[in-house]
Formats: C-alpha cells, structure tokens, sequence
C-alpha cells in the first residue's frame, strides 16, 4: 500500500507517462570561466569554435560568450581572416 | 615611450628558402636600425592559405615580436607595400593583456622545442617547426558543452 506512484505529483495531476521536462543547462562564458583574458588571432583552430559552416561568427546566443569577450572574439576572427588563417566565406568548413 | 607589437607577414611561395631567409633577416634589421627590439621571431614556414591572395594559395608566414616606438610602424609597413615578394602583412599592437598571454606563448614553444630535441635527435628539427600551438588557453571540457547546447 505504501507504493507511492512516481508519475503522481502535488496537485494531483495523474500523468500517463512521466512529464518530460526540459533542463536546460545554463549556458556561461568559457573565457570568464578559464580566466583567460586575450584571444589569440593566430589560433585559428581554437577560432574555429565560434564559426559556422560557413565562416560566419555564431552569435552570443549560442555559444553564451559574455559581450566583453564576443567583441574580442569578433576582433581575432577578423584578424586572423585577413592573414588567410581563416576564410571569409566558405561551405562545410568542419 | 616604447610600444609592444607583433607583426605577420606572408610572403610568396614562389621564394626560394635563401630568398625567404633574406626577406625575413631585411625585416630584422629594418627593426633594429629604425630604434625598435626585435623580442622574438618565428616562422611558421610554407602554409596553405584559407583562400587565395594573388592567385596563389600557398605563402610563407613569419611571426615577428618587437618594441619600438610607434612612429616605425607606419615606415615598417610602407615598406611591406613596396615589397612585391610581401603578399599580406598585419601589425597589431599588444596591449598588457596580449603581452602576458605573448610571454607565455614563447615559454610553451620554448619548452617545446627543448623536450623533443632530447628525446629523440632525428626527428627534433622537424617537431620545432610545428606551427599549431594545441589551444594553450582553452579548456577543452568546457568548449564541447557550449557547442552542444543549441
């Protein structure tokens, strides 16, 4: 008798299968969180992280770089493009 | 007041090594006479270029480190223009930051190029010339959770 039921929760709600709930994980800033403070433009590798397809630098949105360092990003990417370490335009660069 | 900078420039392919050598020793001295101090100089030897400049899709890229005052930059650069064997160039100056992160970047390669010359003598002069520094400043736990998420 004592079996609770693990798909019955406060209000009384019964559910059929357990609810599915989204946990989505909190997104941060890598830079703040390794303490790293310059980002090197002769990296392109590492500048690789933060580019789509097709070159194109991801928004702060995805990747969850804090602004201080998306414009630093923005700078080493458009350094390291203009020294061909990256391409300006491109298809399936991964 | 000196300044802290760095500079790359690619030079053709078409060089041949002696060539590329002298073109980087020009640029040395160049530095030297114009009051700077050449800190560190790297080359990163022939790479493949990430789109072609000049028709060419090869160039010997050359890392140089130095401080000097900041009216050489500019005489440092009209002369990368009339250099026909120069195909792309970028100074930047490094600010506290960029200067601490430029030390330790030359420790590692320093350490780096120590540790493989006493393992193994016959290979230790091909391992110094390995451009790709493997992400000193990155975590790589971190990078794969953020990609991910979206």
């Amino acid at each position: 008798m004592a079996q609770t039921n693990s798909f019955n929760n406060k209000n009384g709600i019964r559910y059929l299968n357990p609810p599915t709930l989204e946990v989505r994980k909190k997104k941060y800033c890598r830079f703040k969180k390794a303490g790293i403070k310059y980002i090197d433009y002769k990296d392109p590798e590492f500048l690789k992280k933060f580019l789509n397809e097709q070159g194109k630098i991801l928004p702060r949105r995805i990747t969850g770089t804090s602004l201080k360092f998306q414009r630093k990003v923005a700078q080493a990417v458009k350094r390291a493009r203009s020294l061909a370490l990256l391409p300006y335009v491109t298809d399936l660069m991964k | 007041m000196l300044k802290q900078y760095e500079t790359v420039f690619i030079a053709t392919p078409v060089l041949s090594e002696a060539q590329m050598k002298e073109a980087v020793a020009k640029y040395l001295s160049f530095i030297k006479d114009n009051g700077g101090e050449v800190v560190y100089d790297e080359d990163w030897g022939l790479r493949q270029l990430a789109y072609p400049i000049q028709h060419k899709s090869t160039g010997f890229y050359h890392l140089i480190q130095f401080q000097a005052e900041p009216t050489l930059v500019e005489v440092l650069e009209t002369q990368y223009h009339r250099d026909e064997k120069i195909i792309r160039f970028l100074t930047v100056s490094l600010d506290k930051d960029a200067a601490a992160y430029a030390e330790k970047r030359r420790a590692n390669k320093a350490a780096k190029a120590a540790a493989p010359a006493q393992e193994a003598q016959p290979a230790a002069s091909e391992e110094t010339e390995n451009v790709e520094n493997e992400a000193p400043q990155a975590d790589e736990a971190a990078e794969n959770d953020a990609n991910s998420e979206n």
